[in-house]
């Protein structure tokens, strides 16, 4: 076959029908991938209040409190009826790169049951290691009350990564927005 | 034409990424770990050789003067594709290679391939240049990677090889460290193409 000239009607036509057919296909596969993506996300966000709390019956997903939108949600958590601790979705901003993304659990006195690393993009090796109990369990059951939210370089309690003074200072950073979050709206 | 030789020439010959150096910009940022080299060598890898045979198939009804959006079109379709089905079945791979999967769109090597071989050749070929190219990128960054975390990091595939408390070479999982690898592949591979020729 001759290949196509470059006259202006051709060039419209093949673009055109190019760019169409590739929107069909693509509209085809993102209707098949969305419900998938929802529930991978939904999956990871109930993980990561289960990994939080203290075992309870209810679901968490559906008593939230949207403190800033979807940043900062408080989901709460019941055993027969009894409250035994709030999960707080909270973010920071000051990573060293990008958004992290943390589930803090408090039960209900304001103690840190436990915090999970939702999201994270930091230096792998370096800053990554906020996922590791070593950092990240210094937190349990440490009331935020008593126990000061920031690394022992800016005069708190917290014990920084090696090398990853930034992404510790985020960490804390993020609790703390958490602690505040709890404060206001966790308790009833 | 010698079809074995389009599949091969990727791996050492015209190694995308080694004796080409196309495509390096996402390589050095995503070969912090092993298994983020293996997702976006996998992801490359789909993307090249699909838009190389559609390019491939559809080479005579591109008027030449729109050749380069059109090629775009596809690419950028496929990628979209790679993105989506990944966040939807492999959500923790897609956190962890981030905006990178969007950048395969201008990725060098895909087009490049698109250009310099697809529009030439016939759909046989340019699949098998396509996946050649793909899994050669897939080797390069997965050495690289391999190197970066089992030094920088202490572990391969996210199993750790040293204890807890072991210093590593940090040096090698920043920038810096992906720099100096790439330098000194580079070179062996240069040392063994010329070995071979």
């Amino acid at each position: 076959m001759q290949k196509l000239s470059s006259t202006l009607p051709n060039m419209i036509l093949s673009l055109s029908i190019i760019s169409v057919v590739m929107a069909i296909a693509l509209g085809f596969v993102y209707e098949k991938t969305r419900e998938p993506i929802l529930k991978s996300k939904q999956e990871k966000i109930v993980n990561a209040i289960s990994e939080v709390l203290p075992p309870f019956d209810n679901d968490p997903t559906k008593e939230k409190t949207n403190i800033e939108g979807e940043n900062l949600v408080i989901y709460k958590a019941t055993k027969g009826g009894q409250w035994v601790g709030s999960a707080v979705k909270t973010y920071s901003y000051k990573g060293f790169s990008g958004d992290i993304v943390l589930m803090v659990g408090f039960l209900p006195d304001g103690t840190i049951y436990n915090i999970s690393v939702v999201e994270q993009k930091e230096t792998p090796g370096l800053g990554s290691k906020m996922k590791e109990p070593k950092f990240k369990n210094q937190f349990n059951n440490k009331n935020p009350e008593k126990f000061k939210l920031a690394v022992k370089k800016d005069g708190g309690d917290v014990d920084a990564i090696t090398a990853s003074t930034i992404s510790s200072r985020a960490f804390c950073d993020a609790v703390e927005r958490a602690y505040e979050a709890f404060k206001k709206g966790g308790k009833q | 034409m010698n079809y074995l030789k389009e599949f091969t020439k990727g791996f050492i010959k015209e190694n995308p990424l080694l004796v080409l150096v196309l495509g390096t910009c996402p390589s050095l940022a995503v070969t912090t770990s092993a298994v983020n080299a293996i997702g976006m060598g996998f992801a490359t890898t789909f993307v090249l050789f699909m838009s190389n045979v559609l390019i491939s198939l559809l080479k005579n009804l591109i008027p030449n003067k729109v050749r380069i959006p059109a090629f775009i079109v596809i690419i950028a379709t496929f990628v979209t594709i790679v993105d989506l089905v990944m966040q939807a079945y492999f959500p923790d791979l897609y956190k962890a290679l981030g905006v990178f999967i969007p950048l395969i769109v201008v990725n060098c090597i895909v087009l490049g391939r698109a250009e310099a071989f697809a529009q030439k050749n016939n759909v046989l070929a340019s699949f098998l240049d396509g996946l050649g190219m793909g899994l050669g990128f897939t080797m390069a960054i997965l050495i690289i990677a391999s190197i970066r975390e089992i030094l920088g990091n202490g572990s391969f595939f996210d199993i750790k090889l040293t204890s807890e408390d072991a210093s590593t070479i940090l040096i090698f999982i920043m920038p810096p460290g992906a720099f100096i690898t790439f330098g000194y592949i580079m070179v062996l591979m240069n040392k063994l193409k010329s070995k071979l020729n």
